[in-house]
């Protein structure tokens, strides 16, 4: 999914029902088979990949996978479980066995109530779409402080860059710490000043994730306005 | 339908209609996508005097709860008139005509989407007809089936639509609002031009079958063509879209209350 910058030959954009190959290529991801022939099911940007097309969706809904790290709000607590709200078309349920602390049947909202940020991994989704999210893994927590930043799941991949770089450039230059969930949502804390900057980074990835040469565009961003800042 | 009169000629000793066009010729037709910020998905056609709004939400979770179905999401089309979009005053709110349209466009629409991929959801498509005349049916499918891929739900094919008839005893493309009251019959087709199926099929008045035959061809000619401007619009979406993109910056931004 990230390294769409240098492979790339064609950027060509297809729509549902476009055809993408009938010489027996292997079908990937946002594409359908019919006969021997693979076609395009959604609105985005073919890619071939050695012996494989897929599209890679320009817009969408956020459809969890297992291993996924998300932001997600609560919405709802109930005796044993908080309900969380991760951005997908499902609700995901967070059981006490999944926090970090011990938790009494009832006291769930002594540790969090609805309104709460926190940032959670995908453990299990199946096919008749039930997810399970944890918060016991290293490094997840309830997040405090700092701000949220909507954009479209689509973009995501944009964001964190090839191997993260994007999102390292993005930490480096100024200075906030900065989760970027797979369900596009972003907590960007810092100075205030800061997370202007950073969420106007964010949101130039986000309005021109499919056009060449972001990388250095938002570089550009970022030193403009640490320049300005001195 | 063939029931009123009128003194309108729908046909002129050239051969041409009220509108000048030929039987052959259909409106001018003009697609917008995305043209919404808070729908997942949306279009704007023009299609002659018929201004349509589509928007797309979801895949979301399906409410009432009753309605979900455990192995496929639910396509939920909501069409709507606006008060001001007919001559005189229509009366906001939903009543028989519009209950039809709205069954017919979600079965219509359900037979394109991947709705085995998310089951128990519910994809909601808001049709809004700001003008009408004649042929809004097939304005509104085209625009929800366009504001479908632009909200990124999977689907096997756009869904085109064009309707065919009759008038002053010639079978003709794309009624205008003339031709349609006072003509003699009217045929909306849906149609899916990869696999060539019919999705939606109606039929009001009367033909024999010659007519119906030549009738359905000539909207099937239409949907063709209605499927090559809704592919170009959900290609010029992205190819620039730096317009729109001002409007707005820091929205989607929300302080956390912690």
């Amino acid at each position: 999914m990230q390294a769409s910058d240098s492979k790339e030959v064609s950027r060509e954009i297809v729509v549902p029902g476009d055809l993408l190959d009938s010489s027996g290529k292997r079908a990937g991801p946002g594409t359908y088979i019919e006969g021997r022939n693979i076609f395009a099911a959604l609105l985005g940007i073919k890619t071939v990949r050695q012996d494989t097309v897929g599209v890679v969706p320009l817009s969408g809904q956020y459809m969890p996978e297992r291993g996924d790290m998300v932001v997600g709000k609560i919405e709802d607590v109930s005796a044993s479980n908080w309900l969380v709200d991760i951005n997908a078309p499902y609700p995901a349920p967070l059981h006490v066995n999944e926090v970090p602390w011990r938790v009494e049947f009832g006291e769930t909202s002594k540790f969090m109530v609805p309104g709460d940020v926190v940032l959670l991994k995908v453990v299990g989704i199946d096919e008749t779409r039930r997810i399970q999210v944890s918060m016991k893994e290293h490094g997840l927590r309830k997040l405090t402080g700092g701000m949220i930043l909507d954009i479209s799941p689509s973009k995501v991949p944009r964001v964190i860059g090839k191997n993260g770089s994007m999102i390292q450039m993005l930490k480096n230059a100024t200075g906030c710490r900065i989760y970027v969930g797979q369900n596009g949502r972003i907590w960007i804390d810092g100075e205030l000043d800061d997370i202007i900057k950073a969420v106007k980074a964010v949101k130039l990835i986000e309005e021109e994730a499919h056009n060449m040469g972001l990388t250095e565009k938002i570089k550009r961003l970022l030193e403009e306005g640490s320049r300005k800042g001195e | 339908m063939g029931g009123m009169t009128t003194d309108i000629k729908l046909i002129d000793e050239n051969g041409r209609r009220v509108d000048g066009r030929t039987p052959e010729e259909m409106r001018p037709l003009k697609i917008e996508a995305g043209v919404l910020k808070r729908a997942d998905g949306s279009a704007y056609v023009e299609w002659g005097l018929n201004k349509v709004l589509a928007a797309v939400y979801g895949p979301r979770e399906c409410h009432p709860r009753h309605m979900q179905n455990p192995t496929r999401a639910l396509v939920q089309c909501k069409y709507n008139m606006a008060a001001f979009s007919v001559d005189d005053r229509k009366r906001p709110g939903p009543d028989r005509r519009s209950q039809e349209i709205s069954k017919i466009t979600s079965e219509a629409l359900s037979h394109v989407v991947f709705t085995e991929y998310f089951p128990r959801a519910s994809i909601d498509v808001y049709v809004e007809v700001l003008q009408a005349n004649a042929g809004t049916r097939c304005a509104g499918l085209t625009a929800a089936s366009v504001a479908l891929a632009d909200a990124g739900v999977p689907m096997r094919d756009l869904v085109a639509s064009c309707a065919a008839g009759k008038a002053a005893g010639v079978v003709m493309v794309d009624l205008g609002k003339e031709e349609d009251n006072f003509g003699e019959a009217d045929i909306p087709v849906g149609y899916v031009p990869r696999t060539k199926e019919i999705v939606l099929l109606q039929m009001d008045g009367d033909l024999t079958h010659d007519e119906y035959t030549k009738g359905l061809d000539m909207a099937i000619k239409g949907c063709e063509k209605v499927y090559d401007i809704q592919r170009d619009a959900l290609r010029r979406r992205y190819e620039a879209r730096s317009l729109d993109s001002e409007i707005g910056a820091p929205e989607g931004v929300q302080k956390e209350v912690a």
